[in-house]
């Protein structure tokens, strides 16, 4: 579903350049859920940006279901791909409601029936229509999250690219998330690429992960070897250590 | 011998909708030992750790039985004496020093200012001081981060010359409120450990505020679990596994493991009777 | 009574039922904020008299402000049927001032349209195109930022003639590249969240971003900005008008008068002070506005 060849990231050039990403290479298969840790700065979170498109300067090469993409993304690779962001404070226009979120995601898409995909979309993610027409200043941080999961959704994607999607929620919140998005893995039949920097929170949520350190990938493992803390790299068991 | 004593803190908050109570009737004593305070966002920790440094300005009002720090009643300090505690007696250490350093000055004159301000020191003798202080926080080349300015300096660093700073005047007991959150797995490790190695050996006390309940509990010696402005809960650490009220209980099992993996996590159903519950004395 | 206060619970709810109700419900609690702002509603309340008055000229002026009496020239204040006084061709100070009145509010309307919404436009396209766009609209900015006003002033009457449309022009022109830098300012700040992101990969355009996503967030900024400078914009063309470049007479515009009444300022020295304090009034009353408005509008709030 998801194919990374060599991927290499930058950011400003000449004397300036800073290399995010090196030559990262991974492989998710559809359906299956893929995870990436590491700690701030590793390019996690570059990785997932550059693959939608959202940074300019890459080489490599990055398929998306078969396909691989160019500098400029089409506007049907949205419809393939999407991306929750993570900070639910940021991810919302605050001057827009849900309802309008929503909808104009829908008619940038296409969508002609978008009332009532509005109602299915805010259903589908736990909120009642009670909550269509609130702003963000009116909802707390899960149901925002729960509104950017939808807008997410909206396009009817395949694959759901996902940066640290309750790293800025309590702990209650997060079980409740993290549950909506498996039940939503399994009905929608979508493949997963989680960003995080909790492995148990990776554990719990994909069959293998990628472990990160500057910018480079050290170790791809199971998650069964991730349990049984035996990672072979040492700097995947200095950050299993740490977490325990 | 009771370090502080805390009794029936409220902190209210009038608003257009009426007047909002942060913090309700939490009650607790601090001795030499490290109190750790648990709870999400919008249960009142960190209101607390404020309230007791008189932090929280109007409109926000603050009541209290009493709040005592050895026998002195906070209470009833005018803002000036509350100047001498804070810093002195009693140090805040807060989550990110990004926000909490001055970008414009450099390490040594933060530092040097904040000696200098409690102890009547010459220039030579406060940057004595601070590099001293500097090194007691496990910082290799002391001189030349003196030299810096924050915004050169790594999270992890940042947070120990905050710790150093807040350290300096010899407080008798230091409120930490998330002062990990903000920074990397590994380094965490290392900033707690310099705090508990900086806490045994000056006898201080330690309020840690955080919304990691398995920090809390491998940190402190005690737990406070706040709920919507009310202690729900309050336990040894090392017998936080058996904790019986259903809130801790539920946010226990609601953390993914990677020891126990299960398909679903299990999630908090929130019963209100919890916040209409009296708040459970942490007074010894 | 129960009536309004259902009123008040719909509008002060928190779960909107409708797209209208979700809008008048954020109007309503703004207005409860600006409301709850004494001097910035002692602005307001001195403004909607001045739009009353400017409105109802032709009914509550008591003579015609053209009219000329030269025996009756220089009254002074609290005279029998002039109760500002005349001037020097015997005209009635109170007419003149309420017929001025619309006049103000012309130059401070048509202003208020033209520079920020040019700002608007050229600050919020050259922050979010960036690259050659954004050089080259902010070196026209700076050119017309570096023009003093008088001089284009000045300029512009040699060419097309004196007058208040060409006044107005001309402070129009030397008033919006703040706006525009206001406005590029926040748009380099707003570029970069990650609900524009968002938007992004859903296939927006450019031209919907900017208008739908960063136009809303600048507003209000701009809206502040505008009704602190409107006092400016008054004692500009105020100013325009004193050396004779604006409103031409017999117009009663509030600056011209100041000019004429100059000569008389150490014997009579209401004929040029009260246009002066009209002047003072309607900038300070601005001035107040804007505050309430910023302390309403400023997105302060707009994080946690």
């Amino acid at each position: 579903m998801l194919n990374l060849d060599n991927l290499s990231v930058w950011f400003g050039g000449g004397r300036d350049r800073v290399d995010a990403v090196r030559n990262a290479s991974f492989c998710v298969n559809s359906g299956a859920s893929f995870g990436i840790v590491g700690e701030s700065g590793s390019g996690k979170s570059t990785i997932l940006r550059a693959v939608m498109g959202l940074i300019p300067n890459w080489s490599g090469t990055i398929s998306v279901d078969g396909r691989p993409v160019d500098k400029k993304r089409e506007k049907s690779f949205y419809k393939v791909a999407q991306m929750v962001f993570q900070d639910p404070y940021a991810s919302l226009h605050p001057r827009h409601s849900v309802d309008q979120v929503l909808g104009e995601t829908l008619y940038l898409h296409g969508f002609s029936d978008i009332d009532h995909r509005v109602v299915k979309l805010l259903d589908d993610v736990g909120l009642g229509a009670k909550f269509r027409f609130r702003y963000p200043h009116q909802l707390s941080g899960g149901q925002r999250q729960r509104v950017a999961i939808a807008r997410a959704l909206a396009p009817e994607p395949s694959i759901l690219l996902l940066d640290e999607p309750t790293s800025a929620l309590d702990v209650s919140v997060q079980a409740e998330i993290l549950n909506l998005l498996t039940d939503l893995r399994i009905k929608h039949g979508l493949t997963y690429v989680m960003v995080s920097h909790d492995l148990s929170v990776v554990g719990h949520m994909c069959e293998k992960l990628a472990v990160m350190q500057d910018g480079k990938i050290v170790e791809i493992m199971d998650v069964e070897t991730l349990r049984r803390a035996k990672a072979s790299h040492p700097y995947s068991q200095e950050l299993l250590a740490a977490s325990i | 011998m009771n370090l502080l004593d805390v009794e029936n803190l409220w902190v209210k908050f009038p608003t257009r909708q009426g007047v909002f109570d942060a913090v309700r009737g939490v009650s607790f004593t601090l001795g030499r030992e490290r109190l750790g305070i648990v709870g999400e966002s919008g249960s009142g920790k960190s209101m607390t750790g404020r309230a007791i440094l008189r932090l929280i300005r109007p409109p926000g009002i603050v009541t209290a039985s009493q709040i005592s720090l050895e026998g002195d009643d906070l209470m009833v300090k005018s803002e000036r004496q509350m100047r001498e505690v804070r810093g002195q007696r009693i140090s805040m250490v807060m989550q990110d020093p990004k926000f909490s350093l001055n970008p414009v000055m450099t390490i040594a004159q933060q530092i040097i200012e904040a000696y200098r301000l409690h102890n009547k020191a010459s220039k030579s003798e406060a940057y004595a001081k601070s590099v001293e202080m500097l090194e007691a926080v496990s910082i290799r080349d002391p001189e030349r981060v003196m030299r810096a300015y924050p915004h050169e300096m790594s999270g992890g660093m940042g947070q120990r010359i905050m710790i150093a700073m807040m350290l300096i005047p010899n407080p008798e007991i230091l409120i930490a409120d998330e002062p990990t959150s903000a920074l990397d797995v590994s380094v965490q490790r290392q900033v707690l450990s310099i705090i508990d190695k900086l806490v045994t050996d000056r006898g201080m006390g330690l309020i840690f505020i955080s919304h990691d309940l398995n920090l809390v509990a491998d940190f402190c010696d005690r737990v406070l679990i706040m709920y919507s402005g009310r202690v729900v809960e309050v336990c040894d650490a090392d017998k936080l596994r058996d904790a019986k009220h259903p809130y801790t209980r539920g946010l226990l099992n609601s953390l993914p493991r990677l020891d126990s993996p299960c398909g679903k996590l299990q999630v908090l159903t929130r019963d209100p009777a919890w916040s209409d519950a009296p708040s459970v004395s942490g007074r010894v | 009574m129960t009536d309004i206060q259902t009123w008040r619970a719909w509008l002060l709810t928190d779960t909107p039922t409708s797209r209208r109700h979700a809008k008048l419900s954020a109007v309503y609690q703004g207005w409860l904020s600006f409301r709850g702002n004494t001097m910035a509603m002692v602005g307001l309340w001195i403004l909607i008299l001045l739009l009353l008055i400017a409105f109802a000229a032709p009914f509550i002026a008591p003579h015609d402000p053209f009219a000329q009496n030269l025996g009756n020239r220089l009254q002074p204040l609290w005279s029998d049927d002039h109760l500002l006084g005349t001037d020097s061709l015997g005209r009635d100070i109170l007419s003149r001032l309420i017929y001025g009145a619309r006049i103000t509010l012309y130059i401070v309307g048509l202003v208020a349209l033209i520079a920020p919404v040019t700002g608007l436009l050229v600050g919020t396209v050259a922050g979010y195109v960036g690259g050659w766009t954004d050089q080259v609209l902010m070196r026209i900015t700076d050119i017309f930022l570096a023009f003093p006003r008088l001089v284009l002033a000045l300029a512009f009457v040699a060419a097309l003639g004196a007058g208040i449309e060409n006044a107005v022009l001309a402070i129009s022109l030397t008033a919006w590249p703040p706006y525009a830098r206001i406005a590029r300012a926040e748009t380099l700040t707003i570029r970069s969240s990650d609900y524009i992101s968002a938007i992004q990969l859903q296939g927006a355009g450019a031209m919907r971003i900017i208008t739908k996503h960063i136009w809303p967030l600048c507003i209000s900024s701009l809206i502040v900005r505008v009704t602190l400078d409107m006092a400016g914009i008054i004692l500009a063309a105020a100013g325009l008008g004193f050396l004779g470049l604006g409103a031409q007479p017999p117009s009663p515009e509030w600056g011209a008068m100041i000019s004429e009444g100059r000569r008389f300022i150490l014997d009579h020295w209401w004929v040029a002070t009260v246009p002066g304090m009209a002047i003072f009034t309607v900038s300070l009353a601005f001035n107040l506005l804007g505050d309430g408005l910023r302390d309403v509008l400023d997105p302060k709030d707009s994080e946690k």
